[in-house]
């Protein structure tokens, strides 16, 4: 007997939306199943906020249909509201307040009355790590301390689906880690997230279901394994002292070369096994690498595969 | 919960963050109150003299010149405040919180009536210091306490729609610079009016414009409370003026907020 599959949490079709002439999004399809990670993957101005805009009725589309947990976004905003949550870019929270007041405002806001509220916040300050801070102004927290208020504000109302924006953009490594390990416990309780990030690694570790956006459209959608299927692996690059030596290696291995930086780079996913081959050969043929650099495939070879450029010339032409 | 009683709750709500911002940092409450009073002193010290002879004949002087810009110097203090408004307004909708609360299933309006009342709050507290410094100064009203307490009704009235309207100038600003500048004009028409010199006094252009705008019916009705001085069609103008102003300002600044954030 198999269980009839859950509703999915989101389904929208045919989202577009542009500034002016601008166009943001190009006909964007999404299906996210009720209780999963779903990550929007993809460099500054790709869309992937502006998605969230529109998912959680900051924004509206230009034209589009979505469903979100079972109401209509256009017809019914305030129930959408009710049942999400929304953790933003730049951290949602009132620099003025305590930490403990941020979370009771929302207490009140949620209409939870005085003591679920108080209840509540403690118990979420105790959860985020805040207690010790818990009576200072959020404008004295460090940014993994607003990340985390953050975060606490927008569960103090049980959402059951969680859009987090860049929720580790600009964070320390060990702020992020503890973010992620946030991000599965709540997964682990039954909500939906949808999560934008601009690291492929963080979409890799948290995301069920992965779609990479670009200049507004989705690009590629799967599985972060199915995704890195579709990337070519990385190279290993290797330096040489003069030319003969450059010349004699790219005989033997093949790869593309760079007369001028004197380098080789060869196909790899950087193992161990495939180092020591291509050592192994040159070495055969008594020629001596200066030094030698792997690289391991990033958002840039993402894209470079997906689209034919780099996430990086991306960024330039939008500030051109 | 029907949708009124949700809004009053919900607006409730952010006026308590309001008040939390206005006891957390007292200085701005201060520095509203310190501007009129430097003002003030200035007319009072500087230009007092000259001014209360020139007003009131040869036995005129410094106290008679000091009654007689009172309100107008409460008026200053209410478009002081105002302007810190529209800041904070400017201010809040930069910062990601308001974005919250947009997407929350909240009272759209709640955070600006929270604004709103919390101004009211700032602006009465301001105006208690103003105006003690004046009596200590030597200010001498004629008013009872009927009087007064018209007198502050009815600078509680100019207060809401001078807010409201610096409420919706926050918003329509798209940084706190702008938002600082915006208000300026408020500063300034109690300049322009019977807040200082009689209008009398004025040239033709300048006295026709001091004569019609809407803060010379309000001192004029404020000095007639406080002074005892003849108030005729001028408390009737200044409360349409009032209602006109907040009626506008209101609708405005709801349709502003409920725009999308094109950020």
């Amino acid at each position: 007997m198999t269980q009839p599959p859950a509703p999915p949490a989101i389904t929208a079709t045919g989202l577009r939306k542009s500034f002016g002439d601008h166009v943001v999004l190009d006909d964007i399809d999404l299906e996210v199943p009720s209780g999963t990670i779903f990550s929007l993957l993809g460099p500054n101005g790709a869309g992937k906020t502006t998605i969230v805009k529109i998912l959680s009725t900051l924004i509206g589309a230009d034209s589009g249909h979505v469903r979100i947990l079972g109401h209509d976004l256009d017809a019914d905003p305030d129930a959408v509201r009710a049942a999400i949550g929304v953790t933003g870019q730049y951290a949602a929270v009132d620099g003025l307040l305590t930490g403990e007041e941020n979370l009771m405002l929302m207490g009140n806001l949620h209409r939870l009355g005085r003591r679920r509220a108080r209840r509540r916040t403690a118990e979420l300050l105790e959860r985020f790590d805040l207690g010790d801070a818990a009576r200072k102004p959020a404008s004295t927290y460090s940014g993994g301390m607003r990340r985390r208020l953050d975060l606490a504000m927008t569960l103090v109302g049980d959402p059951r689906l969680i859009f987090l924006d860049e929720p580790t953009t600009g964070l320390d490594p060990r702020s992020r880690r503890d973010m992620w390990d946030l991000v599965r416990d709540l997964v682990a309780g039954g909500v939906t997230v949808v999560l934008t990030t601009q690291y492929l690694e963080e979409a890799d570790q948290l995301a069920d279901r992965i779609a990479v956006l670009d200049h507004g459209s989705i690009v590629a959608q799967g599985t972060a394994n199915e995704l890195k299927r579709r990337i070519p692996g990385g190279h290993i690059r290797l330096r040489f002292a003069g030319t003969d030596a450059l010349e004699a290696a790219a005989r033997v291995l093949g790869g593309s070369r760079d007369d001028d930086a004197l380098t080789l780079q060869v196909p790899g996913d950087g193992g161990i096994d495939a180092v020591r081959t291509i050592l192994d050969r040159l070495d055969n043929e008594a020629v001596k690498a200066e030094e030698l650099s792997v690289h391991t495939p990033d958002l840039d070879d993402v894209f470079l595969h997906l689209t034919g450029h780099s996430s990086t010339d991306n960024d330039e032409r939008k500030a051109a | 919960m029907t949708t009124l009683t949700r809004a009053t709750s919900d607006s409730a709500t952010m006026l308590g963050r309001q008040l939390r911002h206005l006891l957390r940092y007292p200085s701005l409450t201060l520095m509203f109150a310190g501007m009129p009073i430097v003002l003030l002193l200035l007319f009072v010290y500087v230009f007092g003299g000259a001014m209360g002879s020139g007003l009131a004949g040869a036995d005129g002087g410094r106290a008679e010149y000091l009654d007689y810009i009172a309100p107008g110097i409460m008026l200053i203090t209410v478009a002081m405040v105002a302007q810190g408004t529209a800041i904070s307004v400017a201010t809040d909708m930069t910062e990601g919180i308001i974005a919250r609360f947009r997407t929350m299933d909240i009272a759209r309006v709640s955070v600006l009536t929270g604004h709103v009342v919390g101004t009211l709050i700032q602006t009465l507290i301001s105006l208690a210091i103003v105006t003690g410094v004046a009596l200590l100064l030597g200010f001498r009203p004629s008013a009872g306490p009927g009087e007064w307490i018209a007198a502050v009704g009815l600078l509680s009235v100019v207060t809401f729609a001078t807010t409201w309207l610096s409420v919706a100038l926050g918003m329509l600003s798209d940084s706190v610079e702008t938002a600082s500048n915006l208000p300026m004009p408020l500063m300034f028409l109690p300049f322009f009016s019977s807040g200082f010199v009689p209008t009398e006094t004025m040239p033709t252009g300048l006295r026709w414009f001091a004569e019609h705008q809407p803060f010379t019916p309000v001192i004029e009705t404020l000095r007639g409370l406080l002074m005892g001085t003849e108030i005729g069609d001028s408390a009737v103008l200044a409360l349409a003026w009032c209602a006109g102003i907040t009626l506008a300002a209101y609708i405005w600044a709801k349709k502003l907020y409920n725009r999308d954030p094109t950020r």
